[in-house]
């Protein structure tokens, strides 16, 4: 047994996840349980990881490892402490999306896919954010980045260098901007 | 302006919050649903309403809940879609992220009526802050009596929670959902048996989107026929359309159906026309999965008569000749788009996203994907083209779920208006602008 386990507080999250569903039925905490992990443990779901989620619910590790595999939001490979997800289908497409990336490719000198070498950035392209009326838009973290400009992105990406704590889907985030 | 059902109060200050909520008429509903109606009354006011799913099928609400079987002793569930994925659809987010009390009330609400007494909102994980606004409102609700044991002091017990997914636009087919919310892959179950006589953990259940259960309070309130009246014919109610692309004012707005396409894109209550000044040349009526229609056919029915923002007009002419209303995902190009390369974007998507479960959706969006690829590099032939639509026709109606027909129809419309353009990036592959392509296979999603 490896030594990854959750913290006393996110255990007790966990806990309260797995409480949600019927006895006898907690594997279907498993998806909300490995966004936890994946905050937690470094940004990416390794095999101690998702391990360690079959062992809380009590199902086999094939079954988390069929699952991580599935979705897109789980990484299987390590991510740099600022995950980059832009948009790039039709409608961020027709507004600029294609250009966003060129952009952030050359800012940060790497391609879609990669990471840069001080490990900060890691840039990934994805399907529809549902932000359709705000495009183009990158994800960063929990966060929605709308209505993007080059500026807009180098000013982001330059904050993001300034602060130490890894962005997660988990974070709190300020929202209401309508 | 027309009438407000669901965004009557999505500007007023504080509406996210319970109190002002409340204040404003909130949760009437469930009072009068507890206090004064049966279950079975509740379900005749949804099908009196004409309500159809909101999440793109349009099937009859009311039907889909007469349908659920109710076995002594099997406990029924209410899951709500809120995997809102559709290319060109953010209604659901807006909604729940302005007013959150107001899907939470139609859930209960509906709950009641389905005799329910656990819920799930099922919501995509890129959603995961709207999650966390859901889960205040439900806490609130909770605190307020409104949700728990003995609501209202009926007897009546409702929990409801809020289970978050991790990008699959798969899950927004129902039984991927369910097999979602079970803890699985997205993969799709053969029907039947449906959810009504099998669904979450083989139990009898009710999948309604978004959208379709935050109409419910408004019919409770005011009676099926209220709502009923607004609208046209069997387009009933009003509809949320999420609007963007190359126009002035992108942005979900609340229609009363029976608007005018050619209203919707250029009045200023509404897009506020096309960007630029530009012309337009063609809109994605319903989401990424409806056929595609050029500028004329979109505002034009082939009587001559004006083309209407409804289920019916929308669909005029068949799929030859007309779309669909779908999700209400409404995506504008003007006359500077590339209907080719906004299809490679349709198809990459598609390909991304199939499950991999039927050998026609799993092969053939792959091949679609790489054979507009080929096109917009300079290398297509016109075989290609005829390729494309032999593919897209051998996908359609021979998969489990509607993802292979989803992923056929963008083609096959794309080719069928516009297949000249198509022509013209074979003919003249010097002239074609080299894009760049962002390709599906990174590494990062596989071990």
């Amino acid at each position: 047994m490896s030594d990854i386990k959750f913290s006393d507080e996110t255990l007790a999250v966990a806990n309260k996840i797995i409480a949600r569903y019927p006895e006898g039925k907690q594997k279907s905490a498993l998806i909300p349980l490995l966004h936890l992990a994946q905050a937690e443990f470094d940004g990416w779901l390794s095999q101690a990881s998702m391990d360690y989620v079959a062992s809380l619910l009590k199902i086999q590790s094939i079954e988390a490892y069929e699952v991580a595999s599935f979705y897109s939001m789980f990484n299987l490979n390590p991510v740099g402490k600022c995950l980059i997800e832009v948009c790039r289908t039709s409608s961020c497409w027709l507004r600029g999306a294609n250009e966003v990336i060129d952009h952030i490719e050359k800012k940060l000198g790497i391609k879609e896919g990669e990471t840069t070498a001080d490990g900060m950035f890691t840039l990934k392209t994805v399907e529809c954010l549902g932000s359709c009326g705000t495009a183009p838009i990158m994800m960063i973290g929990a966060q929605y980045h709308e209505n993007l400009s080059h500026e807009m992105v180098d000013g982001i990406l330059d904050q993001c260098k300034t602060e130490a704590n890894r962005k997660t889907y988990l974070d709190k985030v300020v929202v209401d901007k309508y | 302006m027309g009438k407000k059902i669901l965004l009557a109060h999505d500007h007023v200050p504080g509406i996210q919050g319970y109190q002002v909520y409340r204040e404003n008429g909130g949760y009437a509903s469930v009072e009068k649903a507890i206090k004064t109606m049966t279950s079975e009354a509740l379900v005749e006011e949804v099908k009196k309403s004409g309500l159809r799913g909101r999440g793109g099928a349009g099937f009859p609400t009311g039907m889909k809940w007469g349908f659920l079987a109710k076995p002594e002793g099997v406990p029924r569930y209410l899951v709500c879609n809120a995997d809102e994925s559709e290319p060109g659809t953010f209604k659901d987010r807006y909604l729940m992220s302005r007013i959150p009390h107001i899907l939470v009330e139609g859930m209960i609400t509906s709950s009641f009526a389905l005799g329910v007494n656990t819920a799930y909102i099922y919501i995509r994980g890129e959603y995961y802050y709207v999650l966390n606004i859901l889960e205040k409102a439900i806490e609130e609700a909770y605190a307020n009596g409104w949700l728990g044991k003995n609501i209202l002091g009926s007897g009546y017990n409702l929990d409801l929670y809020v289970h978050v997914g991790a990008g699959a636009y798969i899950c927004g087919e129902e039984t991927a959902l369910l097999e979602s919310l079970e803890g699985k892959r997205g993969n799709p179950r053969i029907k039947p048996p449906f959810p009504a006589i099998a669904g979450l953990y083989g139990c009898p259940t009710v999948v309604n989107n978004v959208e379709t259960l935050a109409a419910v309070p408004f019919i409770v309130n005011n009676g099926g026929d209220a709502y009923a009246a607004v609208g046209i014919g069997k387009s009933a109610g009003t509809k949320l359309i999420s609007a963007s692309g190359h126009i002035n004012k992108p942005g979900v707005y609340e229609i009363e159906m029976g608007i005018t396409v050619e209203d919707f894109i250029y009045s200023d209550e509404y897009c506020g026309g096309i960007l630029n000044g530009k012309k337009l040349k063609a809109v994605v009526a319903g989401g990424s999965s409806v056929p595609i229609l050029p500028a004329d056919k979109i505002l034009t029915l082939a009587s001559g008569e004006k083309r209407l923002m409804s289920y019916e007009s929308l669909a005029d002419g068949g799929f030859g000749g007309g779309t669909m209303l779908g999700s209400g995902g409404f995506i504008v190009m003007d006359e500077t788009t590339s209907i080719v390369e906004n299809l490679f974007t349709f198809a990459r998507f598609y390909h991304h996203e199939s499950c991999g479960q039927c050998s026609p959706c799993r092969e053939g969006t792959a091949w679609m994907e790489k054979i507009l690829h080929k096109i917009m590099d300079g290398h297509g032939t016109l075989a290609d083209i005829d390729l494309l639509w032999e593919i897209q026709a051998k996908i359609e109606g021979n998969t489990i779920c509607p993802l292979g027909d989803a992923a056929a129809w963008p083609v096959a419309s794309a080719i069928r208006h516009f297949r000249s353009e198509f022509e013209e990036y074979v003919k003249n592959p010097n002239s074609i602008k080299k894009v760049k392509h962002y390709n599906n296979m990174h590494n990062l999603e596989t071990a």
